[in-house]
């Protein structure tokens, strides 16, 4: 197992179920009154954002505070390009100053990556989105709540998602949720069917774990979960689809569709939601949805990771602080 | 200017041959030549090629100087066995007037280690908007020949075909950066099976192809010659291979990295891997291997782009494209067209020198290594193999692909008119 969190496909079965159960440790955290653990205490994480993203940011700042690390936040809007500086020169700064972990969202594919392997920095590296990459704690966090739902909170300890069927619905193109899950949801056992109009899957997801549809109402029956991915206006722009009304008609998720799956079938969103867009007002605020229980899970998904990467279970996602990879 | 005798050299691959130079010109080719007076270079075991002809270089002067210079980038050239250099027009300012074309031609001659003949822009600032006066580039004492906006397509169907019918009148090539702009936006990589993993914007086969397919039809229609460049997939070589027996003036060129390299490499997101067009797959690959073994692609030519460190040491979206290539083009065709038996010694030099040198109408070079041609010649260590140093680079920048990796062969001497510009490796 990596000392960096790169991409959920680095993940092995039992590294994966172990940083669920491990959350769920911490989630019992959360019902505490003193929400705080000493695990990181003395230690430091950078947030390091190249993206505006306030609310993945906040959810790993929660983390970390409530393992007492130490924090420091850097927002950087734009590129490194944009901004002068080279994303070598900023972590170097940052490392110089102590840092034992550095959290990363950049909006180019890759830089989490790079980061971790050109030698620049020793700290551990852990991808918080990188383009339409990756994103591995949001997929780390979708597992975590569909095993909570569909398997059990107690039920589910060491256990995976062996033949769960989980549908993701909207833009596979630029989604680096969509990577990371159908990476994360295949190691897990789980069967993926991805839906789509044409023009917003990649061309070559047919060599990818998953099956692949372009009908919706067909695949709600036999859907465990349904995963919607926020679709952007702007992208009708760009001729992806005809206009909004065309997608939502299409493969949007209202109330009579959602009728339409098993009783105990889940809805999920990854946020920020597009209402009228691929989620209805009437969806997005049924007891099915799972969009604000993702929120809550993020923080404890986080809080697992950073604990096995820089403190906890050294069988497990051991941080040696070696000169390998220098 | 001294005499020098080559010993026993493999003409063209060919039987070991004694070669005289003498006053810039092949005086003698036979066995046993009298060494009076004469510097002698042992050449036994190696081979003996025409001077090679590069039809696609960017030397970046003026104007990025801090990547090359017409002075570093010429003796880069004579290093990896080159005499003549075709410059790119991409510089800044751009080659689209006839002073700018004159004076790179003029700081080639003056530096004297390679030939340097500049290539035009197509239109003015490479814009794709209006030509640039290709008749005065022509005329001018830089005589250009070839016209390109590489870099950027001549994506306007109604400029390429203006262009094209213009520069007939002085027998001009317009050398085509086949690309489609829109279906290229946000482009980071070939479009594939790769790109939909690493979630970088993918470069479509088609929109390469696509503009071929468009070029060579009009090349047809209004009866000029059309030169494609760094031609990169299997379909543009069918289009290629279609062209031609249609009897459609067209030539096209290949790249020693699109006949060695795939995009598979792109998983280290290492940035030393871009380039545009991009590394393909192993079946295009294959493709252009078998094209330019039966001369579907004309020509190898190496589009030598260097970068600073600095350009290469990011993230990959923030990356510059290209790769230098002048250095290790011979060594790379060998590993791909030699050793694998596509290609003859003298099929090397028909693609690295007679064939550019035709198709760039660079007079004095690509010519035949026989009496009273000029002395334009490089000297091979085929058997030579050897890691790939980019510190002993002449190039003044770094970037290449093939750091680490061994490759066979090594130019020991280059002479450029009878004069020598690398002695056992090392530049005079």
């Amino acid at each position: 197992m990596q000392r960096h969190l790169i991409s959920a496909a680095d993940l092995s079965r039992d590294d994966a179920v172990l940083i669920l159960d491990t959350a769920e440790e911490m989630a019992r955290v959360a019902d505490r009154p003193i929400k705080k653990l000493p695990t990181l205490r003395g230690r430091t994480v950078v947030n390091l954002f190249f993206e505006d993203s306030t609310r993945t940011r906040i959810s790993f700042e929660a983390a970390e505070k409530r393992l007492s690390a130490d924090v420091i936040n850097f927002t950087a809007k734009g590129s490194s390009l944009s901004k002068g500086e080279s994303l070598k020169d900023t972590a170097q700064t940052l490392e110089a100053m102590g840092v034992d972990a550095v959290v990363i969202r950049h909006g180019a594919s890759g830089a989490p990556y790079r980061l971790a392997t050109s030698g620049w920095i020793d700290a551990a590296v852990v991808n918080a989105g990188d383009g339409t990459h990756q994103h591995p704690t949001q997929a780390l966090l979708d597992a975590f709540t569909m095993r909570r739902r569909l398997v059990g909170r107690d039920a589910g300890l060491g256990r995976d998602l062996d033949g769960r069927h989980i549908t993701l619905v909207g833009d596979i193109l630029h989604s680096r949720v969509a990577r990371s899950n159908v990476d994360l949801l295949h190691t897990l056992g789980a069967e993926v069917t991805l839906v789509a109009p044409p023009t917003l899957l990649p061309v070559g997801v047919e060599t990818w774990p998953c099956e692949v549809s372009y009908d919706l109402d067909a695949t709600l029956p036999k859907s465990d979960a349904v995963m919607l991915l926020r679709v952007q206006r702007e992208r009708m722009n760009a001729a992806f689809f005809p206009t909004e009304r065309e997608y939502a008609r299409r493969y949007g998720l209202d109330g009579e569709r959602m009728a339409r799956m098993p009783d105990h079938a889940i809805v999920m969103h990854p946020g920020p939601m597009v209402r009228g867009m691929e989620i209805t007002a009437e969806v997005a605020d049924s007891g099915r949805c799972t969009a604000v229980e993702q929120v809550t899970n993020g923080v404890s998904i986080r809080m697992a990771v950073l604990y096995l990467l820089l403190g906890g279970n050294e069988t497990a996602l051991t941080h040696a602080r070696t000169t390998e990879e220098k | 200017m001294s005499k020098t005798l080559i010993r026993g050299a493999k003409v063209l691959g060919g039987d070991p041959r004694d070669v005289l130079v003498d006053g810039g010109v092949v005086a003698e080719v036979g066995t046993g030549l009298s060494a009076e007076g004469a510097e002698v270079v042992e050449a036994a075991g190696k081979v003996l090629l025409p001077g090679l002809v590069d039809l696609h270089t960017h030397l970046r002067e003026p104007g990025r100087e801090d990547s090359e210079t017409v002075l570093t980038g010429t003796r880069a050239a004579a290093s990896g066995g080159y005499t003549s250099v075709f410059a790119m027009a991409n510089t800044f300012p751009v080659a689209d007037t006839a002073g700018v074309v004159e004076q790179v031609y003029r700081l080639g001659r003056d530096h004297g280690y390679c030939d340097v003949q500049p290539i035009g822009a197509v239109t003015v600032g490479l814009e794709g908007a209006q030509l640039a006066e290709l008749g005065a580039m022509h005329e001018s004492a830089a005589g250009v020949t070839v016209f390109s906006d590489d870099g950027k397509c001549v994506h306007d169907a109604v400029i390429m075909r203006r262009a094209l019918e213009y520069v007939k009148a002085f027998g001009g090539v317009i050398a085509q950066h086949a690309q489609e702009p829109r279906l290229t936006e946000g482009a980071q990589m070939n479009e594939g099976v790769v790109s939909a993993e690493l979630g970088l914007g993918g470069w479509p086969a088609v929109a390469e192809e696509s503009v071929i397919a468009r070029d060579v039809l009009l090349a047809d229609h209004v009866g000029s010659r059309v030169h494609i460049c760094h031609l990169s997939t299997a379909g543009s070589v069918e289009i290629v291979r279609w062209a031609k027996s249609r009897g459609i003036d067209v030539t096209a060129e290949v790249t020693p990295h699109h006949l060695l390299l795939t995009d598979e490499l792109v998983r280290s997101y290492d940035p030393v891997y871009k380039v545009n067009p991009p590394l393909r797959t192993e079946r295009d690959v294959m493709a252009l291997r078998e094209a330019l073994a039966d001369g579907t692609i004309d020509i190898v030519a190496t589009d030598h782009a260097p970068h600073p460190h600095e350009d290469k040491d990011c993230e990959w979206a923030a990356a510059a494209m290209g790769m230098v290539g002048l250095e290790t083009a011979l060594s790379v065709v060998q590993e791909t067209m030699v050793e694998t038996g596509l290609l003859d010694w003298a099929g090397v030099a028909d693609r690295m020198s007679f064939t550019p040198a035709r198709i760039g109408r660079a007079t004095g070079h690509g010519r035949p290594v026989s009496a009273g041609e000029p002395a334009n010649l490089t000297l091979v260590d085929t058997a030579y193999r050897g890691r790939v140093d980019p510190a002993g680079f002449a190039s003044r920048s770094r970037n290449t692909p093939y750091e680490g990796r061994e490759l066979p062969g090594r130019v020991t001497h280059t002479w450029l008119r009878g004069k020598a510009t690398l002695v056992d490796g090392k530049l005079t």
